[in-house]
């Protein structure tokens, strides 16, 4: 029946099930909640309609029901807010380890870029049964990047990351919707992520153009962008060394201390003088308007990188196929 | 259309006929002022928050953008309208004791107190033109830094500060400008010498709005000029 | 009968004086209303072609009724024009205008040409609206979100901006005026636990008035500066935070929907008594329980931003509080409940709008909670989930609650009594189309289907089908009152002071009720509901 008149997508993913769960509690819940009142309202109205020589009991209240029936719905809601919480703190914390892929959203359509250099427009592969976490940002206005097989959802944010991680549980093809709005094509800026079979997806991963990882054109531009003329591997450069920094705390210059994200990284590109070392002055150029959204998540990348021991088998690419370490400065 | 039971009490002819009564008239107006003052904090306290959080996010522009005011001419302009609320409650008092020459001399130092002090707004903002700092086309706020040159300032930053100076002290200003008209309006009126000491509701509502719109500036003055003229380093 | 023809012909507030402008220049609160009432319904009227024009579009997957940018302006439009030209204004500007004096016992409310100053508002702000509309429109969402509607539109935002602007204001002054009025015009010895619960309900809708709309008409004056001057505040290229706009924003529209709703739920507390013939069971609570979802209301903003980008711990935390807002309304759920019992019950035309009421409201109340569930929220926010809640409450609730009111007054305000058996019809219409058109959109929610959809997935027609021919069905249950309330200004039978037998001042008073509203200030020594001395009504319902 679920089948021909489904009143819920596929569940393919691991929070599926869990959202599901809740769901269902609700709509019994719900059903049977609103099923009392019709019901008591039906039976009152019949059992209670005008007749002849009816007269109405004239009730004030009971203070005592009026506790009671709001007492008994209050526990009951911090149930369903704890469990909703739970499953909500799941969703939001993303396990470590997880695959990483950037997304960039724009009017009208989902550019994504995986660690290992594949890129994809309004299509995501993934493995199944592998953590994926997406590290997400817009060029233009809010999107939200949809996928109701997994029950997630994020808004995409211009001006920074937002992320959103999953594990599929079941291959196949599943909607991508934009959720957002966002003009014109927002009903058209949809796709599909399409979860393989572990052995499909390293097909899939060796097929295409071998461009090399995301990494690896993060160090290309790095090189390219001459920022490796003052981010040295060693003290002496004019700005911090950037090996082993990312995910660490950072103290800034007008005393606050800050954490290493991507957010900072992207910041620090962008808009250098906003967080400056300490001990390091604000000379580092701006590159607001020289990079675009796919460039910057390639640097991002590739200081991410910098932190990672070198041998990455956490990829699952065959060695084989991974790229050549960072060149020592 | 006929009166209640009760014995209608002798009353002028400013008692609005769905009033029981100038004392209920009375209360209502004022209730209704006090009740429009909150509304005119909500107005004030939603861009006062968005001031708030930016400034603490853009912590050395703002404080650039701060130091780039002109704190004398803050200053004068605090202590006018300050002047001026002390005039405003005077006229109320004179109003309570029917004497109406000192009434219309109090409002019109009032009405002369707003003006200039709109007046010094527009030397400020005239200021803020010729330095290229209104937002806008010909936004530049190199200069906000001098004095401090390890600073650098980004420069959306800082026009994000100054469109909140500009929003801010703009909305202010033209609260100024209705209080002024409101009080041209009262000044008319009490040289007519509608007001005595039974019926000057309208005078000391007035004046409720006229001092809010004071309370905003203290307000604004330290928020704008005052705090955090120093840049953290 | 005899009283109610001479009623008729006695001077009351409709015939007291005539020509245009004698009603454009009134400061009566009773033609007042009516003005509002007129303007409310062109209003609906194009809000509703607008849902008309949608659902069309929805028949099919494809987008082949209109363009893009054409729906994307109707689902922006049709949001704004239903909320701040019709559902705002609605109870409180025609039936709170009309019954606050009349039921406090007072002669107008307390400031009668602000309230004329607040009419003339709406107008401006409606005919700047419909500027906006006629010269190209707004596509922006209702809820403006930025960068998009502040450097990505192409349309008119700041129009739209500034009429809404000035909806808000007459709004304001709507909230201002009662409650002044509530404070210092009871009649003597109307205590405020003598006062009706539809007084309490619009005291507390007054209050979110007074202190949520200025947030609203700020965040709307920045938005309008940055679009106009190329700012930087909410726009992130330009050093701006967009969920900065988004919680200014919902600061307010979060309590405008108990705007929406509280005054729905103070003409139910007046309908169920009547028609049970009993006082409301626990009078205190639901008085309290107004003031307390006005409290709270103010305090769950958030819960629209759940995947916004906000941190995990503020989401939490506005979980549970979005959790404790819903405890007053189910109170009110039970307590109308329990007024039935052991009551005597007539199923008039507004007990049915009343009953179709407490079911709706029930059932979007139910799915709030599903919405405040941060697991769910994640799966169902953006999607036609949340249209179908919103829409249970502010149809299903507000508007049946709005309709239930009308019948309910309409003798009082015409002097004429609505033809029962089609009011009962319509009723019934009314219910059926409601449920056929938005019960389906809780299933496409869920299913995945976003919301603002101009092309949809094809997996998702029937279900559109299905919601569009229940539309249709709705659109007929509306026009039907309509009709037959113009009728019967002019057939319909005349209506003594108090048809219905009900309690309340303004049953007191004749049906129209003269200018100055009572011949005699009332005395108040008796309770709100005083059924216990009222008798029955002979016929139970006059037709």
């Amino acid at each position: 029946m679920f089948d021909t008149f489904p009143l819920w997508p596929t569940r393919a993913s691991t929070a599926a099930g869990q959202v599901d769960a809740l769901y269902i509690f609700l709509v019994t819940l719900s059903v049977l909640m609103s099923a009392t009142i019709f019901v008591l309202i039906l039976f009152f109205a019949t059992r209670y309609r005008r007749r002849k020589g009816s007269v109405a009991e004239q009730i004030e209240g009971s203070s005592i029901l009026e506790i009671t029936w709001s007492v008994a719905p209050l526990l009951l809601f911090m149930v369903i807010f704890l469990w909703g919480a739970v499953i909500y703190f799941h969703e939001r914390t993303p396990p470590r380890g997880a695959t990483e892929v950037y997304v960039v959203a724009k009017q009208w359509m989902w550019k994504l870029q995986h660690e290992e250099g594949q890129r994809e427009i309004n299509e995501l592969h993934v493995p199944v049964g592998r953590d994926v976490k997406l590290i997400m940002t817009s060029q233009d206005v809010i999107h939200s990047f949809y996928v109701p097989a997994f029950r997630l959802k994020q808004d995409v944010l211009p001006g920074r990351y937002t992320t959103l991680w999953f594990r599929a549980t079941k291959p196949g093809t599943y909607h991508l919707f934009c959720a957002e709005y966002c003009g014109t094509m927002h009903s058209g800026m949809i796709g599909q992520v399409v979860v393989l079979e572990p052995a499909q997806y390293e097909a899939w991963l060796g097929g295409g153009t071998p461009t090399g990882s995301l990494a690896s054109t993060g160090e290309a531009l790095f090189q390219q962008l001459a920022c490796s003329t003052c981010h040295r591997s060693d003290t002496q450069g004019r700005g911090p060394n950037l090996v082993g920094v990312f995910g660490k705390k950072v103290l800034l210059e007008d005393g606050r201390t800050v954490v290493a994200d991507e957010d900072y990284i992207r910041e620090s590109i962008l808009s250098p003088t906003a967080k400056v070392v300490s001990g390091f002055k604000p000379i580092m150029p701006v590159f607001q308007g020289l990079v675009s959204e796919e460039q910057l998540n390639a640097l991002v990348a590739y200081v991410k990188s910098l932190s990672q021991p070198a041998s990455a088998g956490r990829t699952g690419i065959p060695a084989s196929a991974q790229p050549p370490g960072p060149k020592v400065q | 259309m006929s009166d209640s039971p009760v014995a209608v009490e002798q009353h002028g002819p400013e008692l609005l006929h769905h009033f029981t009564g100038v004392e209920q008239q009375r209360d209502a107006a004022s209730l209704g002022m006090w009740l429009f003052l909150a509304t005119e904090i909500m107005f004030f306290g939603g861009m006062f928050c968005a001031y708030l959080v930016y400034r603490y996010w853009y912590f050395n522009e703002f404080a650039a953008g701060s130091r780039s005011l002109d704190i004398w001419l803050g200053t004068i302009n605090t202590a006018v309208l300050i002047c001026s609320s002390l005039t405003v409650a005077l006229g109320v008092r004179a109003a309570q004791m029917g004497k109406r020459t000192l009434l219309v001399v109090l409002l019109i130092l009032t009405l002369l107190f707003g003006l200039v002090f709109l007046g010094i707004k527009g030397v400020e903002w005239y200021d803020k033109y010729k330095e290229h700092h209104i937002p806008g086309a010909s936004f530049n706020a190199d200069d906000i830094a001098t004095g401090y040159p390890q600073l650098h300032i980004n420069q959306e930053h800082a026009q994000i500060y100054f469109s909140l100076y500009f929003a801010m002290t703009g909305l202010h200003a033209l609260h100024m400008v209705i209080g002024v008209g409101l009080f041209s309006v009262i000044t008319y009126f009490a040289w007519k010498g509608r007001y005595t000491p039974n019926y000057y509701t309208p005078v000391e509502n007035a004046g409720l709005y006229w001092h809010f719109v004071d309370i905003v500036w203290i307000y604004l003055f330290p928020l704008l000029y005052l705090i955090d003229r120093k840049p953290l380093r | 009968m005899a009283t109610a023809a001479i009623a008729a012909e006695r001077e009351n507030y409709l015939n007291q004086s005539y020509g245009v402008k004698s009603w454009l220049l009134t400061t009566d609160h009773k033609r007042i209303a009516l003005l509002y009432l007129i303007s409310i319904t062109f209003f609906f009227f194009i809000g509703g072609f607008f849902a008309l024009l949608i659902r069309l579009e929805l028949l099919t997957p494809a987008g082949d009724l209109v363009q893009a940018d054409t729906y994307n302006k109707l689902f922006t439009m049709h949001g704004q024009v239903m909320i701040f030209f019709f559902l705002i204004p609605s109870i409180p500007a025609v039936l709170g205008n009309f019954l606050v004096p009349l039921m406090i016992g007072a002669k107008d409310l307390a400031f009668p040409r602000i309230n004329l100053l607040s009419w003339y508002l709406y107008i401006i702000a409606g005919i700047m609206y419909l500027h906006c509309l006629l010269t190209g429109g707004v596509d922006t969402g209702w809820t403006f979100y930025t960068p998009f509607s502040t450097a990505f539109s192409n349309t008119k935002v700041i129009e739209a901006g500034l009429a809404i602007f000035v909806a808000g204001f007459s709004s304001i002054l709507t909230g201002l005026n009662f409650v002044v009025t509530i404070h210092r015009m009871r009649a003597p010895g109307m205590t405020w636990p003598r006062l009706p619960l539809f007084i309490w309900a619009h005291y507390a809708t007054s209050v979110i008035q007074l202190l949520g709309t200025p947030v609203l008409a700020v965040t709307l004056v920045l938005v309008v500066f940055e679009r106009a001057f190329h700012l930087g505040i909410f726009d992130p290229s330009r050093g701006g935070d967009p969920l900065l706009f988004q919680h200014l924003f919902w600061f307010y529209s979060h309590p405008a929907v108990y705007i929406m709703i509280l005054p729905s739920m103070g003409v139910v507390t007046e309908i169920v008594p009547c028609f049970s013939r009993k006082r409301i069971f626990g009078y205190k609570f639901v008085a309290m329980s107004s003031i307390a979802i006005a409290v709270f209301g103010f305090l769950v903003w958030a819960h629209h931003m759940f995947v916004a980008g906000i941190s995990l711990y503020s989401a939490l935390v506005f979980s549970m509080l979005s959790y404790l807002v819903a405890v007053p309304s189910a109170i009110k759920v039970f307590n109308w409940t329990a007024t039935m019992y052991k009551g005597s019950i007539t199923f008039s035309t507004p007990m049915l709008y009343a009953f179709g009421f407490i079911g709706l409201f029930t059932m979007g109340g139910l799915t709030g909670l599903f919405l405040a569930a941060l697991g769910i929220n994640v799966h169902v926010t953006d999607t036609y989930f949340v249209i179908a809640h919103f829409h249970y409450i502010m149809v299903g609730g507000a508007v049946m609650g709005y309709m239930a009111g009308m019948h309910f007054w309409w003798p009082k305000i015409s002097g004429r009594m609505y033809p029962e058996s089609w009011g009962r019809l319509a009723a019934l219409i009314v219910f059926v189309g409601f449920n056929l058109t938005f019960f389906p959109q809780f299933v496409l929610g869920y299913l995945g289907m976003p919301r603002r959809y101009w092309q949809y997935s094809p997996e998702f027609q029937v279900l559109n089908v299905l919601s569009t021919a229940g539309a249709t069905v709705l659109g007929i249950g509306y026009l039907l009152p309509m009709v037959y309330f113009l009728w019967s200004m002019r057939y319909g039978k005349p209506a003594s002071d108090n048809p219905w037998n009900a309690a309340g001042l303004e049953w007191q008073t004749s049906s129209p009720p003269p200018t100055f509203n009572f011949e005699e200030t009332p005395v108040v020594n008796f309770e709100a509901y005083d059924y216990e001395h009222i008798p029955e009504p002979e016929v139970a319902v006059e037709r």
